[in-house]
């Protein structure tokens, strides 16, 4: 066996045994390649200093948590999916005189941003709660801040109005420098904590779970835990938003999932296309 | 000699072209997955496959999360993610950030593919106007795949060939005409 999967193993019970973190059903290929650059950031010799370092270092989990989980998102990426939303679950949702959204994996929070926009524009967002969980605490302080480098948002503008958006995404932040920084009020419904998926339970009843490109470093196995969890979350009629290149076929759990719009990864529990939920 | 097991294709700069000259010589008859990482900038990689699948001698598709490298297929890796092989077989993707200013990556799409079928692999690195590649290609060579660059002088861009060839050297360096006949011979018993 070669020596480097062999470290990576030790590193996966190092971060098990010693810090409660279970990354043994993430898919080998990203885990592999994350912990490599983990070596590079943090000018390590090899994967082992790394595992001597997460047994002995105080607080070195924390920026290995960091690394392991790098979110790279935008505003309205896949605009047709928010458009879809807004078109085909929102009028939906209208119909709850309370909506519940999770937005599971929310990494810096360019969506949750996303979807409060889209929600103040469809009129919904007062009676909306979002639920923006994350399992890296420091990605999460950077989702409620919502401040961004401006050369990375150079393609929102474009995006939110290929979504649908009725006004001027520069309405809702304000441009400094080299940053930008959303309009606080967009997060007056939204709860930001740390849910880790692979480990943490439901805690809420929801109508709507998006999670776009989270299970996508996660085993099948994992990715049918957590399709199972998603489903017991969900009221019936209640809607699951995947990235758009997701394949969810090898998972039993998904079964209770139908089709609102298969190319986007939109489903629906009891949707066209599910099966008797069997829990 | 070792009968080999995969093939990987990484191009860049007059990608296209070049796949649509490679593709329709390979042999109908192999029996071994072709991965291609080709940078298109679109956002949907379907027009780039309807393309290739009118000349290919072989089936071309969207190579699909989760599901295996199948045989005798041309897989194409979708715009806006990393495609990466893991050690079943199967594919995955990630979002993570861009590896040599692309995603997907070829260095990325080679290294997996290297950790998957050690010596089995062959990756074909073509015409490009950026480095990418050049890494994966090393980390092909080190674990005993083989190398094929093509020809500087045939190439379009000759700036990818010619960082494969200085970051790794190559087991073959072929003019574009010459790669698919080479791809048959490894290939077939």
């Amino acid at each position: 066996m070669d020596v480097e999967d062999i470290e990576i193993q030790l590193f996966v019970r190092a971060m098990q045994l010693r810090h409660g973190y279970d990354f043994s059903e993430y898919a080998p290929a990203s885990l592999k390649r994350r912990v490599q650059q983990l070596v590079r950031t943090h000018d390590a010799s090899s994967i082992s200093e790394l595992n001597s370092r997460l047994l002995h270092e105080e607080g070195f989990v924390a920026r290995v948590i960091e690394g392991l989980s790098v979110p790279v998102s935008e505003m309205f990426r896949d605009p047709l999916v928010f458009r879809t939303l807004r078109d085909k679950v929102f009028p939906v949702l209208a119909s709850y005189p309370e909506i519940n959204i999770w937005q599971a994996g929310c990494a810096h929070g360019q969506e949750v941003y996303s979807l409060a926009i889209l929600l103040e524009e469809a009129g919904l967002y007062e009676r909306s709660r979002i639920y923006a969980t994350d399992f890296n605490d420091a990605a999460l302080a950077i989702a409620a801040d919502g401040i961004y480098a401006t050369r990375e948002a150079r393609d929102w503008s474009r995006n939110y109005i290929e979504a649908g958006g009725s006004h001027s995404l520069s309405d809702y932040y304000s441009a400094r420098y080299d940053f930008i920084k959303l309009d606080q009020r967009l997060r007056r419904n939204v709860t930001f904590f740390n849910h880790n998926l692979v480990t943490d339970e439901v805690f809420c009843e929801a109508h709507l779970i998006l999670c776009r490109n989270v299970l996508i470093y996660f085993t099948n196995t994992l990715q049918d835990r957590t399709l199972g969890l998603f489903r017991d979350s969900l009221v019936r009629g209640g809607f699951l938003c995947l990235g758009t290149r997701e394949n969810i076929d090898f998972s039993p759990a998904a079964a209770g999932f139908g089709d609102v719009d298969h190319a986007l990864r939109i489903y629906q529990v009891g949707g066209p296309g599910a099966r008797a939920l069997s829990r | 000699m070792k009968k080999r097991q995969a093939i990987v294709i990484g191009c860049s700069a007059g990608g296209l072209t070049a796949l649509q000259s490679v593709l329709p010589g390979l042999d109908a008859r192999l029996g071994v997955p072709i991965i291609i990482c080709c940078h298109t900038g679109s956002a949907d990689v379907t027009i780039l496959v309807d393309l290739l699948d009118r000349h290919a001698s072989l089936p071309v598709v969207e190579a699909s999360e989760r599901a295996p490298a199948d045989p005798g297929v041309i897989h194409v890796a979708p715009s806006g993610y990393h495609l990466m092989v893991e050690p079943n077989f199967h594919f995955s993707l990630s979002v993570d950030a861009k590896v040599a200013y692309a995603r997907p990556s070829i260095d990325v799409l080679f290294e997996t593919a290297a950790d998957a079928w050690h010596d089995g692999l062959i990756a074909v690195l073509l015409t490009g106007a950026n480095s990418d590649g050049a890494q994966g290609l090393v980390a092909v060579r080190r674990a005993g795949g083989f190398a094929l660059v093509q020809d500087p002088l045939t190439a379009e861009a000759d700036v990818m060939p010619l960082a494969g060839l200085e970051a790794a050297g190559a087991d073959a360096c072929l003019p574009l005409d010459a790669i698919a006949a080479k791809l048959n011979e490894l290939c077939l018993p």
